[in-house]
């Protein structure tokens, strides 16, 4: 049985914060490639490509354990297989561990073919057939874990699960724009994903816009000043705010239609730097080491930073070509985020969205994604522990051919067909 | 399909000259202070000097940055034949059958064998965390219970395959104190009940604290020569029967229920001449007690699965009807490192030529001493097996 979460208690500043510690980050670069899947949270294993092989790999190897061939290829496996031992760890030399015993672990025999051990969701017992899922534990690498085959009543309230996933139930959310049109569905959907609080950022709050009094209807939303372009309303927020943020999501954006030369000056660049790369940037130095601070602190520790980055930040919409370019720099500077913030093990969420329902994006055709999928698809990836998520039909597209060869999708936007 | 031809015999060859350090919880020395304690004590016992060998295999995992190579210049020899075994557990037959095929051969004429580690207060932490690159990419994730996790598993699926409980490993573990007792080197100092052993320290359900070995620093060695050298110096020696080795054995096996001896047990009597029960004693590698019932099994003492049955009505200790681990082994000696994979070898050559002292085996004639090693992934990937025959 899953022992239901039980909301933290207001924060006795008397008991000691349990410091952030990490399970062993040390991989081979192989194993890296279950990492990168684990980060959309997907289930791969090395096949070997010879035709008479086939040989299904784990862990992670080089050359083939059956026929020496090195073409091993990553390919979507099934992940069923049954739980046939287990034990649970009462002593660890890691110190990430030492603070989290009970720990259960088990051994999987895939149908497949290959035994794994991985973590135990605590409805799993041995003998089980159960599933596996591939995700980022705290060090940010690759861990597998066993889930029921049917989903628990409350298995998201499972220990060693909530470890490696960011799920938003109890904890408390920064929401950085007000004025983004998506940030009323966000609030919308954290609610009812359980959170405990919702901070949403509103700067100028004398100028009026159409969704603030739905916002303020919203019981468990708080309206707070921030502006991400100035350092000191950033700063002065954190001051205030910075312990109590588990979640910060980045949702401020300057979006304008147009590249280089249909722009007469580079003012409307300058708004979309300071607000979609610079706002990183002072957020990430006001908020990122208190969130640091609180990443072990139990129940409503800090957990995630997203980021809302448009998917033409991996390859440029020439008709929003400055857009693009600011979110590239953000991108880039989003990685830099994550490099920072491993050893902490708070996790640095990369939203990847298609081209939004609202009207700086009016001029072009569907699909486009409004605010309520955005919404739903970023509360669901916090859930599920995903690192890099793709929201839109468009976005997907893009995904797909970005991995398939960035140049070749260079080509394709910047044909004579593309603007 | 290339078939294995049949083996030549270790004629004229012999094992001798076993030298154990003391064993320490902590150390504050190195492996090479180690390595060179056993190394000196050894050539000494044999009224050796350094200069007469010529040939030199080391195993141990805390050298680094430093190999055998490195240990040469650091110790000052000079070998013509020099040779370095990874195989941890698995280190002392392996590191035995090399040398006396060397030493049969002509490429060497005293190779002296030495396994041995330190123990530094953080050290074996440190060793798990980077012990193999499977063990970094697939296990040592999972709790980071080292070993203890890894063989809990392997325990825990023994146990409900064939209706195993901890009483059954708790006679092992009883009766190896039992015999520690009667060694000086060992660690561990004070009987051990049943009792106590049942109600040890959970570690990683269902190993307690008993079910452990505790890693010490210490080392181990030999020498292997020639017998006519051996005789005429007049040092006890021992010749060797038989041996075996395999690697990566039944790696379809979901989970390990056997080793690679298995695979070999044929080969290994029919070149010594006879069956298990022939044997007068017998020393597993025992870094937890379901390994030493899966070598009981693989080994041929009994059938698989009978191995707790098979104990049962056994007396394990050094004055008992089925002598086991005599020196009390790695649970109650200590795991020193490498070492461990010499422990039971070098006690056996101590029983089989008769100077084992406290811990002699009444009219031990023939040993049969085991090894297992490095649990590289899931299981332990090396086995190998030698069986000793003194020189009345």
């Amino acid at each position: 049985m899953v022992t239901p979460l039980q909301k933290p208690p207001k924060k006795n500043p008397q008991v000691r914060t349990r410091v952030p510690t990490l399970p062993s980050h040390y991989r081979s670069r192989s194993a890296l490639f279950m990492a990168a899947t684990a980060a959309e949270g997907r289930f791969m294993l090395q096949v070997c490509a010879e035709p008479d092989c086939g040989f299904v790999q784990y862990p992670a190897r080089d050359a083939c354990s059956s026929c020496l061939s090195d073409r091993l290829v990553w390919q979507d496996v099934s992940s069923r297989g049954k739980l046939i031992a287990t034990s649970t760890v009462r002593t660890s030399t890691n110190t990430y561990f030492r603070e989290r015993t009970p720990w259960r672990l088990g051994t999987v025999h895939l149908e497949i073919g290959p035994s794994v051990m991985c973590h135990l969701h605590s409805e799993v017992a041995v003998g089980d057939e159960v599933q596996l899922i591939n995700r980022l534990d705290k060090s940010g690498q690759s861990v597998l874990l066993a889930l029921p085959l049917e989903k628990a009543p409350l298995q998201e309230d499972d220990m060693q699960l909530r470890e490696l996933t960011c799920d938003p139930k109890f904890r408390r959310i920064l929401i950085t724009d007000a004025r983004n049109p998506n940030a009323y569905a966000l609030a919308k959907n954290l609610l009812e994903a359980g959170v405990s609080a919702v901070f949403v950022g509103e700067a100028e709050s004398w100028r009026p816009y159409p969704d603030r009094a739905k916002l303020e209807s919203l019981q468990g939303v708080e309206l707070v000043s921030l502006d991400v372009t100035d350092t000191s309303s950033v700063q002065e927020l954190a001051g205030e705010f910075g312990g109590k943020v588990d979640i910060l999501i980045n949702n401020a954006r300057f979006v304008r239609p147009g590249g280089i030369q249909g722009r007469g000056d580079v003012s409307f660049a300058m708004d979309e730097m300071q607000v979609n790369y610079f706002g990183m940037m002072r957020l990430a130095q006001a908020f990122a080491p208190a969130m640091a601070g609180r990443s072990a602190d139990g129940v409503n520790s800090a957990v995630a930073w997203v980021n809302v980055l448009s998917v033409y930040s991996l390859v440029s919409n020439p008709g929003f070509g400055s857009f693009s370019a600011s979110n590239a720099a953000a991108h880039s500077l989003s990685q830099c985020l994550r490099a920072e913030m491993v050893s902490s093990g708070v996790r640095v969420v990369n939203v990847y969205c298609g081209p939004t329902e609202d009207e700086w994006h009016q001029p072009l055709p569907p699909p486009k994604v409004p605010a309520s999928t955005l919404a739903r698809e970023l509360v669901k990836a916090l859930q599920a522990g995903l690192e890099d998520v793709y929201v839109g039909d468009i976005a997907k597209d893009i995904r797909r051919k970005f991995m398939e060869s960035p140049k070749v999708l260079e080509k394709e936007m910047t044909s004579l067909e593309a603007l | 399909m290339i078939k294995p031809r049949k083996r030549m015999r270790y004629d004229g060859v012999v094992v001798a000259a076993p030298a154990s350090t003391p064993y320490e919880r902590y150390s504050t020395e190195t492996a090479h202070w180690w390595i060179a304690k056993a190394l000196r004590q050894s050539i000494k016992s044999a009224g050796l000097a350094p200069r007469d060998i010529d040939g030199f295999s080391v195993a141990s995992f805390s050298l680094f940055p430093d190999t055998a190579v490195g240990l040469t210049q650091h110790l000052g020899l000079v070998p013509r034949w020099l040779d370095h075994i990874p195989q941890g557990g698995a280190s002392g037959p392996s590191a035995l059958r090399r040398a006396a095929r060397a030493v049969q051969c002509g490429d060497a004429s005293v190779v002296a064998c030495v396994a041995g580690d330190t123990n530094h207060v953080d050290s074996f932490r440190r060793m798990l965390s980077s012990f193999s690159r499977f063990a970094q990419d697939a296990s040592y994730p999972y709790g980071a219970g080292g070993p203890n996790a890894c063989f809990a598993l392997l325990t825990d699926y023994y146990m409900r395959e064939f209706g195993v409980g901890r009483e059954d490993f708790g006679r092992i573990c009883v009766s190896q104190r039992d015999n520690a007792l009667r060694n000086e080197n060992a660690v561990m100092k004070k009987p051990l009940t049943m009792e106590a052993y049942l109600a040890g320290r959970e570690i990683s359900d269902p190993i307690t604290l008993f079910d452990c070995v505790m890693p010490v620093a210490g080392a181990e060695a030999f020498l292997v020569m020639r017998e006519e050298d051996a005789v005429a110096s007049g040092i006890p020696h021992a010749h060797i029967s038989a041996t075996i080795e395999r690697h990566n054995a039944f790696a379809e096996d979901p989970i390990q229920m056997r080793g690679g001896w298995e695979m070999d047990i044929d080969e290994l009597y029919g070149m010594a001449g006879h069956g298990p029960g022939s044997v007068d004693l017998l020393q597993t590698y025992d870094d937890y007690p379901v390994i030493v019932m899966m070598q009981l099994e693989d080994l041929g003492f009994c059938a698989k699965g009978e191995a707790a049955r098979f104990i049962a009505d056994k007396d394990l200790t050094v004055s008992g009807d089925f002598p086991h681990n005599t020196s009390g082994g790695q649970l109650s000696a200590g795991q020193a490192g490498a070492a461990g994979g010499f422990i039971g070898l070098v006690e056996a050559i101590r029983q089989v030529t008769g100077t084992a002292g406290a811990t002699q085996v009444a009219d031990a004639k023939r040993a049969l001493v085991s090894g297992f090693g490095v649990i590289n992934y899931d299981r332990g990937v090396c086995t190998s097996a030698a069986i000793l025959e003194g020189v009345s």
